[in-house]
């Protein structure tokens, strides 16, 4: 493992990350819309239960974070397309070291933006400053890392499989919707049909909205560690296939 | 000294051979062409000596190294792609300063062998601007210098001025000569034969994966020995059978709809050439005479000529990124 090499692919997620502003507004549009209009909405309408705002708001993060860390995965098809890919593949450094660069990058930017939608829920008064505990507050910070570290990969793993963009609409209609609307961000899992239940189980990102739930407002069906331990398990799966693919790609 | 030796190398794409077991020295120092149309073996070639793809068999060293050994290859070439690859969201340092990371040079190093490069390829004014904004011909300098970046022995140089204008591939010309003086082995693939005529120092001319010819453009137009005299005539077929039973003509060739006849000192011949016609009641419509060329000598090889073709899938995938951003 060469940091370097890590530090100089980070860097460039990051340099065109600060450069293009109007990306952290797109990234923020879709969670102030879920928690504008779902989480006010169903408030309005769920009158027992407790506090849905603060129950969808880790649900929230979840998804931003699965987008944003997919679409940074698949972007590299771009870099594929354009050729930049075969200036970063001809020189001499490991593939290994090439992916962990990238997800470091997206991750970076993902637990950003993971924190930009955790304030917005607390604007939209779901969760209060004083829920969070500075142990809980680092907890959901690992949680965000992993949950990116996790689904950048797996883009990765798209993009090196895929030849242009022509697929992506597929992809996102039957992996990462289904990997969205199971994590139970938006509903309680605890009642569903069984079939649902095992669906969701299977799920990672279900792992890790409970991760963070329980990290934020203390709810959670999994101890902190079962959720870790999957979560960690298949972050390191997906970085491991990554890089194994990569080092195929011509 | 051979900076580059290759042996039998084959590379076959399931039944399409590529590149057909080729065998060949480059010297240290020298620019060397490979010159042959598209779909001749010549980016696959180089592809397997930048080790980005692997031979089907056969084998190559390059700086002393097997192209088995990648790293080490590697770090002793430069490569600059038919296809552009530079990163065009960063600005020109910005690009050369990650290139500089990718191969491990030190912060002092990477500046001031930035200014240098950017200083060589006349970029300096443009530094800190988004390659976004740059000319073709901008972008192909910013890679060549950046393919310099990391002191590379040999710099690979993959169609290098494709789709630029006359004015620019001069220039680009120009500093591919001042590289060739700081002692960087140049290897350059091109399907133009003025371009092979005027850079290298010598040409291997590729067709279907075998080289046809090897030598400097000077010899290999000499190959041909004589002037070729080319022309137009009604009847072709008659002209090219009455001319093969001619003694002094060394070769006759039916191209394009006119006659190319290799003969020694055309100014004398043409007249020749004329008479015969007109015994025979054919009209001669047009004659010229001219020293041979490159492109004569790949006629010659391979009996046809080189031709450029637009088949570039480049534009759907911009329009396409356009749509997902």
């Amino acid at each position: 493992m060469d940091l370097g090499i890590i530090y100089t692919i980070w860097l460039r997620e990051i340099k065109k990350f600060t450069r293009e502003k109007p990306r952290i507004i797109g990234n923020l549009a879709m969670p102030f819309l879920w928690l504008g209009i779902m989480g006010v909405g169903l408030s309005a309408t769920i009158a027992s239960g407790g506090n849905y705002m603060a129950f969808i708001t880790p649900g929230v993060i979840g998804m931003s974070l699965l987008f944003t860390s997919i679409f940074s995965g698949v972007s590299v098809i771009y870099d594929r397309q354009f050729g930049f890919l075969k200036e970063i593949l001809v020189a001499p450094a490991s593939r290994t070291d090439i992916v962990l660069g990238k997800v470091a990058g997206s991750a970076t930017i993902s637990i950003l933006n993971g924190i930009l939608v955790l304030i917005l829920g607390m604007l939209f008064g779901g969760i209060t400053i004083e829920m969070i505990t500075p142990g809980g507050f680092l907890l959901a910070l690992l949680f965000m890392a992993l949950i990116s570290a996790a689904f950048v990969s797996l883009g990765l793993v798209i993009a090196a499989s895929m030849n242009s963009m022509e697929g992506f609409q597929v992809i996102m209609s039957l992996l990462v919707m289904p990997i969205f609307l199971l994590s139970g961000a938006f509903f309680p899992l605890d009642n569903v049909p069984p079939v649902m239940g095992i669906a969701a189980a299977i799920d990672p990102l279900m792992y890790g909205v409970d991760g963070l739930r329980g990290a934020l407002i203390d709810v959670s069906r999994f101890a902190f560690y079962t959720d870790l331990g999957v979560l960690a398990a298949f972050s390191a799966a997906m970085i491991g296939l990554a890089a194994s693919m990569f080092g195929k790609l011509k | 000294m051979n900076i580059i030796s290759i042996k039998n190398l084959t590379k076959k794409f399931g039944d399409f051979t590529a590149v057909n077991g080729i065998s060949l020295e480059i010297d240290e120092g020298e620019i060397f062409g490979l010159l042959g149309p598209n779909g001749a073996g010549k980016t696959t070639t180089i592809s397997m000596l930048a080790t980005l793809l692997d031979p089907t068999s056969g084998e190559a060293s390059v700086a002393n190294n097997s192209i088995t050994k990648k790293d080490e290859v590697r770090k002793s070439i430069g490569v600059v792609f038919q296809d552009p690859s530079l990163d065009d969201e960063l600005t020109a340092r910005e690009n050369m300063d990650f290139h500089g990371r990718l191969y491990r040079m030190s912060g002092n190093e990477r500046k001031a062998r930035t200014d240098e490069l950017l200083k060589l390829v006349e970029l300096d004014d443009r530094a800190d601007s988004l390659v976004r904004s740059f000319s073709g011909g901008m972008k192909r300098r910013l890679e060549i210098a950046r393919g310099l970046m990391h002191l590379p022995k040999v710099l690979f140089l993959d169609e290098p001025t494709i789709g630029l204008d006359p004015q620019t591939r001069r220039k680009l010309w120009d500093h591919i000569k001042q590289i060739k003086k700081q002692g960087v082995t140049v290897i350059l693939t091109t399907h133009y034969l003025d371009e092979a005529d005027s850079l290298c120092d010598r040409i291997a001319i590729i067709d279907h994966g075998n080289i046809v010819a090897l030598d400097t453009p000077e010899k290999l137009k000499g190959i041909l020995g004589g002037d070729i005299v080319t022309i137009k005539v009604d009847d072709i077929k008659k002209m090219e059978e009455l001319l093969s039973k001619e003694k002094e003509v060394k070769e006759v060739r039916n191209f394009d709809s006119s006659l190319n006849i290799l003969i020694d000192d055309g100014a004398i011949a043409l007249p020749k050439i004329i008479q015969l016609a007109q015994k025979a009641k054919l009209t001669v419509s047009s004659a010229t005479i001219k020293r041979p060329s490159l492109e004569d000598v790949f006629i010659h090889y391979t009996g046809r000529a080189i031709r450029e073709e637009e088949g570039d899938n480049k534009q759907t995938i911009r329009a396409m990124k356009g749509r997902w951003r």
